[in-house]
């Protein structure tokens, strides 16, 4: 992959700017009719689910007081798990887009509702709803592509410290929530200089993580234990089970809306004057839809719509599943590859690409049994050579 | 509500025990980033310390387009005064709405419930899922009573009671608890027809016990009656404390007469709406810690507009008195809709206070919120 502009088939090129504006009235049109129409379902479907994760929580927590006795251990776990899913996709990442302000009830609102993660609404809000929203899958300036500490990209220079890159998008996703809590607080950028370090505003930003995090953590690894009394350990191991099961879950799912193989990058000089039919169609080219059942679907927030979801982010999630035929009708009547595929595969896809992308350009393609030893020899080379033999042995594998 | 009778003060918050605080800052650590209270409205939305709120348990037909509620109030719900309202906010098509409406039970029913008596109104979209379509057993949102349109704690010996249509409820929340404490009491109320004439049966019957004066005007075949009418249904109106509640002209009418006749003082009245007199050219509003932007007509409130936007505003009485809805406006104009009176933030950033139920924006401004 590379950004779409570079391409030598580019998959927009048959489209003229009448049919980009076009898309963007017909994606307009669908926007309009769909809030128009929310009303006393909508905000009982959103008051149900936010009642369902309350009880199962609640009734988790409750559960593992006893988890000493294995089968509570692994019921609880498994109900507060969920709970957590549950809390942080469907509830938590929705109603922090805005799609439920137009109930106007102060208590699911995107202005007052905090969430059970480790970064605080507010910063997650900025770093995800206006950056990456905004600016989606446009490389350098999209960080969710990677987070900044992986190579998400052929053009981006290979570096054998990226043949480390799968284990760290693992470890990341094993402790994702605390990921994102240090991605949305720029802290790769912040920690850099002294002057950033000191920086005020930065300062005050990072003091409001720490206390999210102590909270997060008083919760999960000190009182609920304390309260379990002889149930000690093993509630504070199923509460971090839950967590890690709850950040691999996230993870999975958010690499799957924007990594697969085949989802198109940008260039960053291209975004700009952006129209809104042009910001529309690199939302439906940058985005991969998951498919699956109705539960699945919930699970993940409808995030599995996440094409849907980048082209409409402010509209409730439980509408994407209706909205979902009539975007694609629209990819289909104007060529466009709508990504769609189960879970397994998405999953598999974007690990795929994270490999390959830890390897230098062409290299897994290249592999075969048969040459394996030879390209493993070059691979040896290229990381532990110089600059030099790298450009060298890539340039000829190139040829 | 623009003359008050004097009346104790309302504002009391009910003492909560130093021992509830502190299990609720323990249950805080194991409900972060909830709140305790987040769980319990699960189980019991209408227990003390909840948010307050109610319960309605049953609508009463009043007219063909008229109701009493029957609401059962939260436990942390304070006694009203007669004569006074409260705000209720209920979801509607998914959308939480606030108005206010009389109450108009008697003080401590046995059953704990109050009543408020809703007039439908052509496209008033409260009023008429309220009278035709609300559902027993429906949780709706709760302020304490409120209001000034009541009887000083010393009673009048004698007292006149204006109204017409919907006017009639905060005067029937009076006569209902305090009409045998008045000694001598006037009711002259305006409806269309006589089945228009709400709470009809129970005036009727409250005349003919002698209770109260009762004078029925049905507008559809005798016309509309005016002050100087009025004086001369009821001569002695100089010697009476008057309350009056009904349509804007009609307050105004009641008011220069009372005026011209040396007797302002003894005047009190209550409005419903605002009386929307200017408007002009809207303009963008942005609301500067929030972030959003509103594109904002002329003729329309800013409470309004940021609503429909999904901003999340303060507010009160919606008809420009309890200033609960005021915010400070950082740069730009508004106008005030009852007078056309234009209020502007002298520099960028000054914080001049605008009440936003009655201001229409006049130009692009921004409001610190």
């Amino acid at each position: 992959m590379t950004v779409i502009q570079k391409k030598p088939e580019n998959p927009i090129a048959h489209l003229t700017p009448e049919d980009i504006e076009l898309i963007g009235k017909e994606l307009d049109t669908i926007r309009q009719e769909i809030r128009d129409s929310l009303g006393e379902d909508d905000a009982k479907y959103i008051r149900t689910v936010i009642d369902v994760q309350r009880k199962l929580e609640l009734g988790s927590r409750a559960v593992l007081l006893f988890s000493k006795f294995p089968p509570a251990w692994v019921l609880g776990t498994a109900g507060l798990s969920v709970a957590k899913i549950l809390e942080n996709m469907e509830i938590g990442h929705n109603i922090l887009h805005g799609q439920w302000d137009w109930m106007r009830d102060p208590k699911i609102h995107s202005t007052t509702w905090e969430w059970d993660m480790a970064s605080p609404a507010e910063q997650w809000k900025h770093s995800h709803n206006e950056l990456h929203h905004t600016y989606t899958n446009v490389i350098g300036k999209d960080n969710d592509l990677g987070y900044g500490i992986m190579r998400v990209d052929e053009d981006q220079k290979w570096h054998p410290m990226y043949l480390a890159q799968p284990l760290w998008n693992f470890i990341n996703a094993c402790f994702f929530e605390y990921g994102i809590a240090a991605y949305d607080l720029e802290l790769g950028k912040n920690l850099a200089t002294k002057k950033r370090r000191n920086d005020p505003k930065f300062r005050a930003a990072a003091k409001q993580v720490l206390k999210k995090i102590r909270n997060q953590a008083a919760k999960d690894y000190v009182v609920h234990p304390l309260l379990s009394g002889p149930s000690f350990l093993p509630t504070l191991a199923a509460n971090f089970t839950a967590n890690v099961v709850r950040n691999l879950w996230s993870h999975s799912v958010i690499m799957c809306g924007h990594f697969p193989e085949g989802v198109e990058t940008f260039e960053k000089t291209s975004i700009d004057g952006e129209t809104r039919g042009e910001w529309y169609v690199r939302q439906m080219l940058g985005s991969a839809n998951i498919s699956g059942s109705k539960a699945m679907h919930t699970m993940t927030g409808n995030l599995s719509h996440q094409v849907e979801h980048h082209l409409f982010p402010d509209i409730p999630s439980n509408r994407y599943a209706e909205i979902a035929p009539r975007v694609k009708e629209i990819f289909d009547r104007y060529d466009l590859t709508y990504h769609s595929a189960p879970l397994y595969k998405q999953v598999a896809s974007a690990w795929h690409k994270v490999i390959r992308l830890s390897l230098p350009n062409g290299w897994l393609a290249e592999t075969t049994p048969k040459n394996a030893p030879a390209q493993l020899a070059k691979l040896y080379k290229m990381t532990t050579g110089g600059p030099k033999v790298r450009r060298a042995l890539q340039s000829k594998a190139a040829a | 509500m623009t003359a008050t009778a004097p009346r104790p003060a309302a504002a009391r918050t009910p003492a909560r025990p130093a021992l509830r605080d502190r299990v609720f800052k323990l249950a805080e650590l194991v409900t972060t980033p909830l709140l305790p209270v987040d769980y319990l409205d699960l189980f019991d939305p209408l227990r003390s310390g909840a948010a307050l709120r109610g319960r309605i348990e049953a609508v009463h037909e009043e007219t063909r387009d008229a109701a009493s509620i029957v609401i059962r109030p939260g436990r942390d719900w304070l006694p009203h005064v007669p004569g006074q309202y409260v705000r209720i906010g209920i979801d509607i098509d998914g959308v939480r709405q606030w108005r206010a409406y009389s109450i108009t039970s008697v003080l401590g029913r046995p059953d704990g419930c109050f009543t408020i008596t809703v007039k439908a109104i052509p496209d008033g979209k409260v009023s008429n899922h309220l009278v035709h379509r609300v559902k027993p057993g429906t949780i709706i949102q709760l302020d304490q009573a409120t209001g000034e349109f009541c009887l000083p704690e010393e009673t009048p010996g004698k007292a006149l009671f204006v109204t017409a249509g919907s006017g009639i409820t905060p005067v029937m929340g009076i006569l209902r608890n305090s009409a045998d404490s008045l000694a001598d009491t006037v009711l002259v109320h305006s409806a269309p027809t006589s089945e228009d004439v709400v709470f009809g049966e129970e005036l009727r019957q409250m005349a003919a016990d002698g209770r109260i004066r009762l004078i029925e005007q049905h507008t559809d075949s005798a016309g509309m009656l005016d002050a100087r009418s009025i004086a001369e249904l009821v001569p002695d109106l100089h010697e009476r404390a008057t309350w009056a509640c009904g349509p804007v002209g009609m307050l105004e009418a009641l008011e220069e007469h009372w005026a011209s006749v040396g007797i302002a003082d003894r005047l009190y009245t209550e409005r419903f709406r605002p009386r929307i007199l200017v408007t002009g050219e809207g303009g963008t509003v942005t609301f500067t810690k929030n972030g959003t932007t509103v594109e904002a007509d002329g003729a329309t409130p800013i409470l309004d507009a940021a609503e429909e936007a999904g901003v999340l505003m303060p507010s009160g009485c919606r008809m420009g008195i309890c200033y609960g809805c005021v915010l400070p406006m950082r740069a730009g104009a508004v106008r005030d809709l009852r007078n056309g009176e234009i209020t502007t933030a002298e520099d960028v950033g000054d914080g001049v206070l605008i009440q936003t139920c009655v201001s229409a924006a006049a130009g692009a401004c921004d409001i610190d919120h």
